[in-house]
């Protein structure tokens, strides 16, 4: 009996005696586990160690349950090394995002309010200085789309149109009787605006660019207006 | 890290107390394995699972522990705290009671075949888990727990405990 033991004990171990004690545990793979089952029912020693197994593996379970669990110094002492530890920086996109995020965070309702009012009229006031150095600065031009082979490429190929196409402009003297309302259907029909006060009576008014006949043309039409008693072109 | 401690510290306290058989040790070990998966969070791939993550730290400390202790060398106080179990499953097996006898024998096994008894049994862990932990090839951890098995019945048998196997 005892030289039977000892043989058995020193013989290489197959590969499914292997397996056993983690199929005893349950972390075999469904596989493993299905070979280990079937060389189980065919295998009377094989099933008798394993019951040895199953006995060992519920002692070492007991055995380590007997341990107890570790003392609340324990706990005491890692939370005291934590606090302890430096502070993690976080990257600098997080960090700068956060930033901003406190920084609005902590201001009241009504001071975010106001400083979003204030800021609505700094950009209003931004896009009328921006607005008005533009319209300072621009000349009543424009640039082609296309580009003339004939022309010089040195730069941009401009037609300024306050030198060849001038607006037309008439002194106009208005009946006595004519109203307000009058006069400015008449300057909504001819699409005029009147560019200089009553020097004498006469309103001087700007009409769009025309030919010299086109004008002479508006003029004596106008002329012919019942609230307009005098018309006569002017520079 | 609360959560973490509260789920996971009693299985770390247990299996580093099972290696470095001294409780205020392995106490520390505990602080100190959490301490490196607060300072490592990051690093953590989970790849694997946080127990067997956390039961590689804590082998890793361990071992270290107890190679510190060597190099202190043992005071009388120490030496007294760590359990002699040489000749106890003799004395248990007299009462005839198995079960003791198999626990006592489960103490009496080698830091190598401690370990791997309870990673497989208590711990419940893969063959691949195992060799993550202990960083051992996959047949290593099968023939390594059979071989710890077979020292186990031999020491069984030693104290006159018959179990049917081998």
């Amino acid at each position: 009996m005892m030289a039977a033991s000892k043989k058995m004990l020193d013989r290489e171990p197959s590969e499914i005696e292997m397996l056993l004690p983690f199929h005893a545990a349950g972390t075999l793979s469904a596989r493993d586990a299905r070979r280990v089952e079937d060389a189980l029912a065919g295998d009377l020693e094989l099933a008798r160690q394993y019951a040895v197994i199953r006995e060992e593996y519920a002692e070492t379970i007991s055995l380590n349950e007997s341990l107890g669990a570790p003392s609340a110094r324990a706990m005491q002492k890692l939370f005291a090394a934590i606090d302890g530890e430096p502070v993690r920086k976080p990257s600098l996109s997080v960090s700068l995002s956060a930033r901003i995020s406190e920084f609005f965070s902590r201001l009241s309702p009504r001071t975010l309010a106001w400083s979003a009012s204030l800021g609505a009229v700094a950009l209003l006031l931004q896009a009328g200085v921006i607005g008005a150095v533009l319209m300072k600065n621009q000349t009543a031009s424009f640039q082609t789309a296309s580009l003339s082979l004939n022309e010089p490429s040195s730069g941009p190929i401009t037609r300024d149109l306050s030198a060849s196409a001038a607006p037309t402009r008439a002194l106009v003297r208005f009946a006595p009787e004519a109203r307000i309302a009058d006069i400015t259907a008449l300057l909504d029909t001819y699409q005029a605006s009147i560019v200089d006060g009553a020097k004498g009576g006469m309103f001087r008014l700007q009409f769009r660019a025309m030919g010299k006949d086109e004008a002479a043309a508006l003029l004596a039409r106008l002329q012919r207006e019942k609230i307009v008693s005098l018309a006569v072109a002017t520079p | 890290m609360q959560v973490l401690y509260g789920r996971h510290h009693v299985r770390v306290f247990r299996f580093g107390l099972r290696l470095v058989r001294d409780e205020q040790i392995a106490e520390d070990l505990i602080s100190e394995v959490f301490l490196d998966v607060w300072r490592q969070a990051g690093k953590f791939e989970g790849r694997s699972a946080v127990t067997t993550w956390l039961l590689a730290i804590t082998r890793f400390k361990a071992l270290s522990a107890l190679r510190r202790r060597k190099d202190v060398g043992l005071d009388d106080e120490t030496a007294n705290a760590i359990e002699d179990t040489s000749d106890d499953p003799e004395v248990v097996a007299q009462k005839k009671d198995t079960g003791e006898a198999l626990r006592k024998c489960l103490t009496a096994l080698s830091p190598d075949h401690r370990e791997i008894v309870d990673l497989v049994y208590y711990h419940e862990k893969s063959v691949e888990e195992v060799a993550e932990i202990v960083g051992i090839p996959e047949n290593t951890v099968k023939t390594r727990l059979f071989y710890a098995r077979k020292k186990l019945a031999e020491l069984l048998k030693a104290a006159g405990v018959e179990r049917g196997w081998p």
